[in-house]
C-alpha cells in the first residue's frame, strides 16, 4: 500500500510519515509544490495526504490536476486553515476526505484506513481480527460466526479501536469522533466509560479474542493476543 | 432637548428680562416728559389767565371751574406770603366719564391792584393705569413677535447652518464598527464643521483600521497556532504509544495532551468566532429548529446520563428559521452543552420550543449569574475551570448576526431564551 504525504512543515511529516510507516505502508514524502507535483506525475499512490498551504503553489492545484489527468489516488486534504471554502473546494474538486489541523493520529489512522478500504476493496472488505468480524459498509459485527448485537454508539466505538488497533486511543479522539466534533472535554469524557464497559462486556460474553485495555489517564487500546 | 430649543429658550428668558428693565425706564421717562410738557401749558396758561386778568374784570368772577379751565379766589395778604407755584395731581369729576378722573393742577397766588388772588389752572391728564395696560399688552406682542420671529429664524435659518452637523449625528449614530460603511462627510463652508467632519473622519478610519487588524490578528494566531498544536500533540500520542513507559510517566503525557486539547478547543472557538464576526458562513435556509434541538439532545443524552440528569424537550409548535444550518447546530449545541456543564447531579433541563422562541432552563447554582458579562468571551464560573468560556460569546454571536434575541433570566432555574424575529 503506497502513501504520499505532501506536507511542508518537518515535524508534521515527520510524525505523519513515522506513524504510518509502523502500519506498513510504503511512504514517500514531499515538502513543497514543485515536489509534489513531480511524484504525483511519475508515480500512482493509493492515497494521498494533501497540505493546501504549500510553499510554491496551493495544494488545491495539486488535487486539479490529479483530476484532469484522470487519477484514481485516494486523496485526504489535511489544512491548518479549517475553513470551510477549503473544505467545499476541496470535495468539490474530488477529494476523499477532509481533515483538520490539529487532529488525533487515531483519528488519521481511521480516515486513510477507510479511504483504502473504498479504493481497494471496493466493497467486499470485511475487517478480521482474530475471531472477530467486521463488515463497515453494513454495520454488523461477528464473533466466531455469530452476530454481535452493538447499539450505534458500541459499533462506532469497536470499528474506531479496531482500525486503530494496537495503537493508544485518546478519549478525546475516541469522543470526537463518536460523539461528534463539538462534545467538549466536559467531566473528562467520563461519560464514553459506560459505554466502554457494556462494549467489553458483550465482547467478553461472546469469547471475542480481543480486549479493550485502559491506559490510565489518556484512554484505551484494542489488543489481540 | 435639541440644540435649537435650548438656545431659544435663553434667549426668551434673557429677552424678557431686557424687555422688562426697559419698559420701567420708558415708562418714567415718558411719564416725566408727560408732566414736564404739561406743567409747561399750565404755565403759559397761568400767564395768559393773568393778562387777560388784567384786561378784563370779570376773570375775577370765575369762582369756580364751571365752563372754563381756570378758576381765581380772592386771598388775604398773609395767606399770599411765602407762596410758591405748586403743581400738583388731584381728581375732578369728569361729567363726559361720570367719573372721577386725574387731572393737573396748577395753584399760583398774583397781585392785582394790591389785592391778592389765589389762581388755579388744570388740565386734564394721562390715566396712569390705561397707560401702563396699553404699554403692557404693546410689550408682550412685542416679545411674543421677537420670540416668534426667533423661533422662525432657529428653524429655517439655523438649521440649514446646522444641517451638516446633524446629518453628521446621524451618520455616527448608524455607524457601526463590524460593517463600517465609507462615512461621507456633507461638505460646509462653515469652519467648525469643516473641522469636525476631518477629526470624525480620521478617528473613525482609524478605529476601523485598528478593529480590522485586531480581528486579522486573532484569526492569524489562531491559524498559526494550529500547526505547532497538532505537531506537538502527534508527538505526544506517538510517545504515549511506546512500549517502554511507566504508569505515572502515562499520566503525566496524558495531562500535557489534555491541556493541549484544551488550548485545540480554544482555539477552535476563537476561530470560529472570528468566522462568525467576519460573516464567513455560508448560505441561509430554512432549519427545522425542533429537529435540530432533537439530534443535539439525543447526541448529548450519554453526558446527560453520566450526570444523572433528566432533559425534557417540549414542543407547542415546529420553528422553522432561516440561518445557517451549521450555525443553527452549534448554536443549539453551546446553549445544551452549557445547561448540562452548568447542572447540578440529579438535576433538569428543560426546553421548550415554540414558533419563535426556543428557550432553555436549566438547574444549577442557586443564584442568579451576571446577565450583563454572561455572554462576555473568557466570563467564567470558577467551579468549572474545564469550560473555554467562549460557548455562550459564540451563542450570542450568532444571535446577533441574524439579529435574533437572547436573553438570561433567573427564577430557580437558569433560563436563556433566543427569540428569533
Amino acid at each position: 500500500m503506497k502513501i504520499l504525504v505532501i506536507e511542508d512543515e518537518p515535524d508534521m511529516l515527520d510524525n505523519i510519515v513515522s506513524s504510518l510507516r509502523k502500519e506498513q505502508y510504503v511512504v514517500e514524502e514531499a515538502a513543497n509544490y514543485h515536489e509534489a507535483l513531480d511524484k504525483i506525475g511519475a508515480y500512482d499512490y493509493d492515497c494521498i495526504l494533501l497540505d493546501i498551504n504549500l510553499p510554491g503553489g496551493n495544494g488545491l492545484h495539486l488535487l486539479a490536476d490529479l483530476k484532469k489527468n484522470k487519477k484514481s489516488d485516494g486523496v485526504i486534504i489535511v489544512s491548518a486553515r479549517n475553513s470551510l471554502d477549503d473544505k467545499v473546494a476541496g470535495l468539490e474538486l474530488g477529494a476523499d476526505d477532509y481533515l483538520a489541523k490539529p487532529f488525533h493520529i487515531a483519528e488519521l489512522h481511521a480516515r486513510v484506513k477507510s479511504v483504502l478500504r473504498r479504493r481497494i476493496f471496493e466493497g467486499s472488505n470485511l475487517i478480521q481480527i482474530q475471531n472477530l468480524t467486521l463488515d463497515p459498509d453494513k454495520h454488523q459485527v461477528w464473533v466466531n460466526n455469530q452476530e454481535l448485537t452493538l447499539n450505534r454508539k458500541e459499533y462506532d466505538i469497536l470499528l474506531y479501536l479496531v482500525t486503530n488497533k494496537g495503537r493508544l486511543v485518546s478519549k478525546t479522539a475516541l469522543a470526537e469522533h463518536v460523539w461528534g466534533d463539538y462534545i467538549d472535554e466536559a467531566d473528562n469524557f467520563e461519560f464514553i466509560y459506560s459505554q466502554i464497559k457494556n462494549l467489553r462486556k458483550k465482547l467478553k460474553d461472546h469469547h471475542a479474542a480481543v480486549e479493550i485495555g485502559a491506559i490510565y489517564g489518556i484512554g484505551y487500546k484494542l489488543t489481540s493476543p | 432637548m435639541k440644540l435649537l430649543n435650548y438656545t431659544t429658550s435663553y434667549l426668551a428668558g434673557i429677552l424678557l428680562a431686557v424687555i422688562l428693565v426697559w419698559a420701567a425706564i420708558f415708562y418714567f421717562n415718558m411719564l416725566d416728559e408727560i408732566y414736564d410738557s404739561m406743567d409747561d401749558g399750565l404755565g403759559n396758561q397761568k400767564i395768559l389767565v393773568i393778562q387777560k386778568a388784567a384786561r378784563d374784570s370779570t376773570v375775577f368772577a370765575r369762582r369756580d371751574f364751571e365752563d372754563g379751565y381756570y378758576r381765581l379766589k380772592e386771598i388775604s395778604f398773609a395767606q399770599a406770603q411765602h407762596r410758591k407755584d405748586v403743581y400738583q395731581d388731584t381728581l375732578m369729576y369728569m361729567l363726559n366719564e361720570q367719573d372721577y378722573e386725574p387731572i393737573r393742577m396748577l395753584t399760583t397766588v398774583f397781585r392785582h391792584q394790591n389785592r391778592f388772588y389765589e389762581l388755579r389752572v388744570i388740565t386734564s391728564m394721562v390715566e396712569e393705569d390705561d397707560l401702563i395696560e396699553d404699554l403692557l399688552f404693546a410689550l408682550l406682542w412685542l416679545y411674543l413677535g421677537l420670540i416668534a420671529s426667533i423661533l422662525v429664524l432657529n428653524n429655517i435659518l439655523l438649521k440649514r447652518i446646522w444641517q451638516p452637523f446633524y446629518k453628521l449625528l446621524q451618520r455616527l449614530q448608524e455607524f457601526r464598527l463590524e460593517e463600517p460603511s465609507q462615512l461621507v462627510a456633507e461638505p460646509t463652508e462653515v469652519t467648525e464643521f469643516q473641522l469636525l467632519n476631518s477629526t470624525i473622519e480620521k478617528l473613525l478610519q482609524k478605529n476601523i483600521e485598528t478593529y480590522t487588524s485586531q480581528k486579522v490578528f486573532i484569526e492569524n494566531a489562531a491559524h498559526e497556532l494550529q500547526t505547532p498544536l497538532a505537531i506537538s500533540l502527534n508527538k505526544l500520542e506517538l510517545l504515549a504509544e511506546g512500549q517502554n513507559l511507566q504508569e505515572d510517566q502515562l499520566t503525566q503525557i496524558g495531562a500535557v495532551m489534555q491541556n493541549l486539547e484544551r488550548l485545540t478547543r480554544l482555539n477552535k472557538s476563537l476561530l470560529l468566532l472570528s468566522k462568525i464576526e467576519n460573516k464567513q458562513f455560508g448560505p441561509v435556509e430554512e432549519v427545522n429548529i425542533n429537529e435540530a434541538v432533537q439530534k443535539v439532545v439525543s447526541d448529548f443524552a450519554d453526558q446527560a446520563t453520566y450526570r444523572n440528569l433528566t432533559i425534557q424537550v417540549q414542543e407547542t409548535a415546529i420553528c422553522r428559521q432561516q440561518l445557517n444550518p451549521d450555525l443553527a447546530l452549534i448554536l443549539i449545541i453551546n446553549l445544551v452543552k452549557n445547561a448540562i456543564m452548568h447542572n447540578v447531579p440529579g438535576g433538569s433541563v428543560n426546553i421548550s420550543i415554540d414558533k419563535n422562541s426556543f428557550v432553555i432552563q436549566n438547574s444549577g447554582k442557586a443564584e442568579p449569574l451576571n446577565d450583563h458579562k454572561l455572554f462576555n468571551r473568557f466570563y467564567k464560573n470558577t467551579d468549572s475551570p474545564g469550560s473555554t468560556g467562549l460557548g455562550l460569546a459564540i451563542a450570542k454571536a450568532i444571535a446577533d448576526l441574524y439579529q435574533f434575541r437572547i436573553t438570561y433570566e433567573y427564577q430557580q432555574l437558569h433560563q436563556i431564551a433566543v427569540y428569533f424575529n
